[in-house]
């Protein structure tokens, strides 16, 4: 028999430490710092407009883009909030989480040969997507010294005559680092100059502590060249909920609508439902989680750095990306022992690929109460070292 | 009062165990500053007092609860005040609110058993001048209070990790 299985899908790498976190799975009285996920429930406002959505019978295909609603909407709350301008016509299109909306956005721009660069650490799925479309997958790498911004003579570094786009994902997972205005211009002259397509990830747009988000595409002449890719998961508290979406000029917006309308046919309707009623009404829940994250990442990071393991302040998202050099031990080996040792489950930064090494993501979307517990045991486990 | 002093209550709000070095590392304010601003907000009379929100059924002591609506005539010069504050200080009187609609004053009266509260109401509610009306609704079961649910949540299940 033949091996069915195809060249892109061997390609891809399994996630290296899929062992490491079975055993997570196996292990009692672990406080787990790895979920990339607010621990807060969805605001009942919107659990309770999507529950009588469907007792109204509302569970039906929407259009292709979306309920029209939902992107009016979308399009009024980006205009407010980012001074972001798409059109809910022809500019939004409505997908299942924003890894679908990362999936065809790579896939309508990227050919057989292409270069994307992405800027790393990153979140896992950007790489192996690129593969998938035939690319060729370009980490640039975002170091400590830059607080884990691009640095514009990294990428400059980079980029060859292939290079088709470049994929960027501010405040960031796994890092928490933002780029502000002046940041993303000195990206931007670069990108326009060698006539590069932004994929722009800003999931965590509204996870920022210091100050407002800034929009890529709102940086210099960028719009016309940006894809811009949000969800609703992180911010209202809605990962289950699968709703993302991607925002870009009309002609961008029609070709990952045809791949959409072929692999996805539309996102579920209770769950835009959802996420209309959280843009009508979730605004002061959210504000609330925003606050509560602000404070445990004060708390977090202070302790941190008390106990020894050196952290810059992440400006937005939910995750600290303290060093494990001081320790002596790989990023690998400190989350192994961590876990075996005093049951607190952190994941490695090697996992998000080119400058993660050496450091251990922490989501402190837990507890305050388990935060200090967790602190609490890292400590020990530095002490018995 | 600025924006500092807010966030202050709010965790105060929510815990008000938290010491002032916890609380400092949260707001990135120096321990000492939360500890006088907190003395300021206690000297205004803006924070009131600390206590601890109870479960009474779980903890099972059987005290009863009732909402009571009363229709008041109000008085000359001073409106309702003076009846309200009169009522206020009774020692079963634990939450009263001057409100709008059918009735004007709302009371939240607990008690050891139903006819204590009832005798209260009839003894020392009902006869004052003044109070037109009365009507009284027996508690049957808390589900949330001041923001705090009473009941059981089921715990959600969530991945031990995610990229």
């Amino acid at each position: 028999m033949r091996n069915f299985v195809s060249e892109r899908a061997r390609e891809i790498p399994p996630s290296g430490i899929r062992k490491f976190f079975d055993l997570v799975l196996t292990m009692e009285d672990v406080i787990s710092l790895g979920v990339g996920e607010p621990d807060f429930r969805t605001p009942w406002n919107i659990c309770e407009s999507s529950i009588y959505s469907i007792e109204q019978g509302t569970t039906s295909y929407t259009s292709n883009k979306g309920l029209q609603s939902l992107r009016d909407a979308l399009s009024r709350h980006l205009a407010k909030n980012y001074n972001l301008q798409y059109s809910g016509d022809d500019e939004i299109i409505i997908t299942s989480g924003v890894s679908e909306a990362l999936d065809i956005a790579i896939r309508a721009v990227v050919d057989p040969g292409d270069e994307v660069l992405i800027a790393q650490p990153s979140y896992v799925s950007y790489a192996p997507c690129v593969t998938l479309a035939g690319g060729t997958a370009v980490p640039v790498r975002c170091t400590e010294k830059d607080h884990f911004k691009l640095n514009a003579d990294a990428l400059a570094e980079q980029i060859t005559g292939k290079s088709k786009a470049l994929i960027i994902n501010f405040p960031n997972n796994p890092t928490g680092a933002v780029m502000e205005e002046s940041d993303l211009k000195a990206i931007a002259d670069l990108v326009i100059d060698h006539d590069l397509l932004l994929i722009s990830d800003e999931v965590y747009a509204e996870l920022t502590y210091e100050k407002r988000h800034c929009a890529t595409a709102t940086v210099a002449d960028l719009r016309e060249r940006t894809i811009t890719l949000n969800g609703f998961s992180k911010a209202y508290a809605m990962t289950g909920w699968r709703i993302g979406y991607l925002c870009a000029p009309k002609e961008l917006c029609d070709a990952a609508l045809k791949i959409h309308q072929y692999v996805m046919l539309c996102a579920p309707v209770m769950g835009q439902v959802g996420a209309l009623e959280a843009l009508r009404s979730a605004e002061e829940d959210k504000n609330s989680m925003v606050n509560e994250y602000r404070l445990r990442r004060n708390m977090f990071v202070a302790g941190l750095n008390r106990i020894g393991l050196s952290c810059h302040v992440p400006e937005g998202a939910f995750y600290a990306f303290p060093s494990v050099k001081s320790t002596g031990l790989s990023d690998v080996e400190f989350a192994e022992r961590l876990l075996k040792e005093q049951r607190v489950a952190v994941v490695p930064g090697s996992v998000f690929g080119t400058g993660g090494e050496d450091h251990i993501r922490c989501a402190y979307a837990v507890s305050r109460k388990e935060l200090n517990e967790a602190l609490g045991r890292m400590e020990t486990f530095l002490q018995d070292l | 009062m600025d924006e500092k002093d807010l966030e202050l209550l709010r965790i105060l709000e929510e815990n008000s165990r938290l010491s002032a070095e916890e609380i400092a590392t949260m707001t990135n304010l120096a321990a000492g500053e939360v500890e006088a601003r907190v003395h300021a907000l206690e000297a205004a009379q803006v924070i009131k007092r600390y206590s601890t929100v109870i479960n009474w059924e779980k903890a099972g002591n059987g005290e009863v609860s009732a909402i009571i609506e009363l229709k008041v005539s109000p008085e000359r010069d001073f409106g309702y005040d003076r009846i309200a504050e009169r009522l206020s200080r009774f020692r079963q009187v634990r939450t009263l609110r001057l409100i709008t609609g059918t009735y004007d004053l709302q009371l939240i009266v607990t008690g050891k058993n139903m006819q204590e509260v009832s005798r209260f109401v009839s003894e020392h509610v009902a006869p004052m001048d003044r109070i037109r009306e009365t009507a009284t609704h027996i508690v049957m079961k808390s589900y949330k209070e001041n923001g705090n649910a009473l009941f059981e949540q089921p715990e959600t299940e969530r991945l031990p990790y995610s990229f």
